[in-house]
């Protein structure tokens, strides 16, 4: 067995495409779940109407890049605010209920084959990224540091995305600690209590949704680009569930746990995923093939969920005192 | 100081002397004013309130048996539940629809039956939570930490003093969870002071502290008079409504039936049914009870005599 080339593997994952967007979406999922207690399923609908709202108007109308962000912007705060007005007044388990559905709807709206001029159905849209590697900083050309290497686009999409995440992390670090999300962590814990000191409950939530929201938009322009293509099937539910898992393994609540959560799934997955195709490959383990390797290794994801949730809800970074888990 | 406290007492019982004790009576200076409030859960109506005032600068009682209807009378006047239809007014204004902040910053904070400490704040965050108009309240102001720090130091130094005052101060960056249930009634109390309320609204503050306590919060409900606001809170113990209360207004199923001074309170008979119900001949005064006992004890010896 190769062990060199798994730990390459799964290093390469540790600081690669993945782990950024999971990382990106991961933090807005945090501002929701970790700082606020809403329970956003949706947050795979935020990536899509980010990823489409930029592969729509540059591909499908021409426009230019910087508009797309724009569209992309916009769309994830008018995607919170629809989500956010018909819900945040009820109880918590509605706004789950609600964004897991919208975020379905956004993937079935865009795979539609009504709609197949705008957003190219099932095959998506490509032709949008070309503005944004034209700002490749990168020569081309193949960029190592030891056995670990990226091509010039590769490192011009961590570049960027990376930059993103110190930028989200920044923000996030001056917000929470400020008046503003001291409201948003009462919120979290008793809303008639916040309601009864005068706050508008209500508003802290809606910026709370668009906040995170407008993050995952971030996190869906860089699966986007970083792919030169887009398509709905991307952002399918499990999209969710993994931002869920890398929040969950980093710790709720936690400037950087939705960082190390990336970093740390992704290496894992990796690592698990290229140590069980070498065990195969060199007949270390026959009681499978290459090709059952994948969903086994998904297997083992939810199964990871599981123990965390019970052995450690509060994950690497988390204070167990603070966790909105507190089931047991 | 103390020359005040006999003051304020004696200025609200002053104001008060003249007002006829029956339900809904007029006050000479009412900060709150309801009028036909009703609320109805299906078939039930659990509040149905006429008319009633609060006298400005009183410490008013609201009693009554289990599911009289004063949680959902509080409800109602915070902004917390809806009334099917009615009106009230605080300080003149008119309150029916407003939300629950909103009441809030009008100058009408509450308290809860069911302590709501934030448990995973400290106290400090706790307090500081309560201060109004904050600059780092608004998202793009928290960005920039010097906007909003200065007065977030004043929010400290005035929570300070109210922490010193409800001998909290030494709990000050302890999780509010790790607080007792008597010291989570403090701090919800000092919490809602930061909001700088006129009226405080306290449900049921004495419910499940330790008696150690008690005498303890019956004198910070004293200070909020004191410190020229009106206190309207619930209560269940009526030794403590006697000790502390200017004024009671009773309900019993869902309306107001009695209003008065505790002491004529205590002594009339539609609260004692009321409170008592199946106790129809439980002695009302000393004098009832000496002579109910003299009957059991005459009704024992001639059980007695007739065995012997």
């Amino acid at each position: 067995m190769d062990w060199t080339l798994i730990f390459i593997r799964a290093v390469e994952a540790g600081i690669g495409t993945e782990a950024v967007i999971y990382g990106l979406a991961a933090i807005g999922l945090n501002i929701h779940f970790g700082y606020t207690g809403l329970l956003n399923f949706g947050q795979a609908g935020f990536l899509a109407v980010g990823a489409y709202g930029v592969a729509t108007t540059v591909a499908t109308f021409g426009l230019p890049f910087w508009l797309g962000i724009a569209v992309g912007l916009a769309a994830a705060v008018l995607f919170a605010l629809l989500l956010g007005i018909p819900t945040l007044r009820l109880r918590a388990d509605y706004l789950a209920i609600v964004t897991i559905a919208a975020a379905e709807i956004v993937r079935l709206v865009v795979r539609s084959v009504a709609l197949q001029d705008t957003f190219g159905g099932t095959d998506g849209l490509e032709a949008f990224s070309d503005d944004f590697y034209g700002m490749n900083i990168y020569a081309p050309g193949s960029y190592d540091i030891g056995p670990i290497g990226f091509d010039h686009r590769t490192m011009w999409v961590l570049t960027v995305g990376w930059v993103l995440v110190a930028i989200a992390c920044t923000v996030v670090y001056l917000v929470m600690k400020s008046p503003w999300g001291r409201v948003l962590k009462a919120i979290r814990e008793d809303e008639d209590a916040v309601r009864s000191l005068g706050k508008n409950v209500f508003s802290y939530k809606m910026q709370a949704l668009v906040f995170g929201g407008v993050i995952g938009a971030l996190a869906g322009f860089l699966f986007a680009l970083s792919r030169a293509a887009t398509q709905p099937d991307l952002f399918s539910t499990e999209l969710t569930f993994f931002a869920y898992t890398v929040l969950i393994l980093g710790g709720a609540a936690r400037v950087l746990g939705p960082v190390l959560g990336a970093v740390v799934f992704w290496c894992l997955l990796i690592l698990v995923k290229t140590g069980m195709e070498e065990a195969v490959n060199h007949q270390v383990i026959t009681f499978i093939t290459v090709n059952q390797v994948g969903s086994i290794n998904y297997m083992l994801v939810g199964l990871g969920l599981i123990l965390l949730l019970i052995y450690r809800p509060q994950g690497i970074l988390g204070d167990k005192r603070e966790i909105a888990l507190d089931a047991r | 100081m103390h020359a005040e406290t006999v003051n304020r007492k004696a200025e609200a019982l002053a104001a008060l002397a003249s007002v006829p004790s029956e339900p809904g009576a007029p006050k000479p200076d009412p900060i709150l004013v309801v009028d036909n409030v009703v609320r109805r859960f299906g078939g039930l109506t659990a509040v149905e309130v006429e008319h009633v005032e609060v006298q400005r600068g009183s410490i008013t009682a609201l009693i009554g048996p289990n599911g009289a209807g004063k949680t959902t009378f509080f409800n109602q006047l915070t902004g917390f539940d809806t009334a099917d239809s009615g009106t009230w007014t605080f300080n003149g204004k008119p309150m029916n629809g407003v939300s629950a902040h909103q009441v809030a910053r009008q100058g009408m904070v509450r308290t809860f039956q069911l302590t709501k400490a934030l448990s995973k704040l400290t106290v400090m965050e706790n307090m500081r939570l309560g201060a109004q108009k904050q600059r780092g309240e608004n998202f793009f102001r928290a960005l920039v930490a010097s906007l909003w720090q200065p007065q977030e130091d004043e929010i400290t130094i005035r929570a300070e003093e109210l922490l010193e005052r409800f001998k909290l101060a030494a709990k000050r960056d302890d999780f509010a969870g790790s607080l007792s249930g008597g010291q989570r009634k403090l701090l919800e109390m000092a919490r809602a002071l930061m909001v700088g309320p006129e009226l405080v609204m306290l449900d049921e503050p004495m419910a499940g502290v330790n008696p150690a306590l008690t005498q303890s919060l019956l004198g910070h409900v004293k200070d909020l008079r004191e410190q020229g606001m009106t206190v309207l809170f619930v209560e269940h113990d009526m030794d403590m409504v006697r000790d502390i209360s200017d004024w009671v207004i009773v309900m019993a199923q869902g309306a107001v039936i009695a209003e008065g001074p505790p002491d004529t309170i205590m002594a009339d008979a539609r609260v004692i049914d009321a409170y008592l119900g199946a106790h129809h001949d439980a002695p009302l005064t000393t004098a009832e009870a000496e002579e109910q006992l003299h009957q059991a004890e005459a009704e024992l010896e001639a059980e007695i005599e007739e065995k012997a």
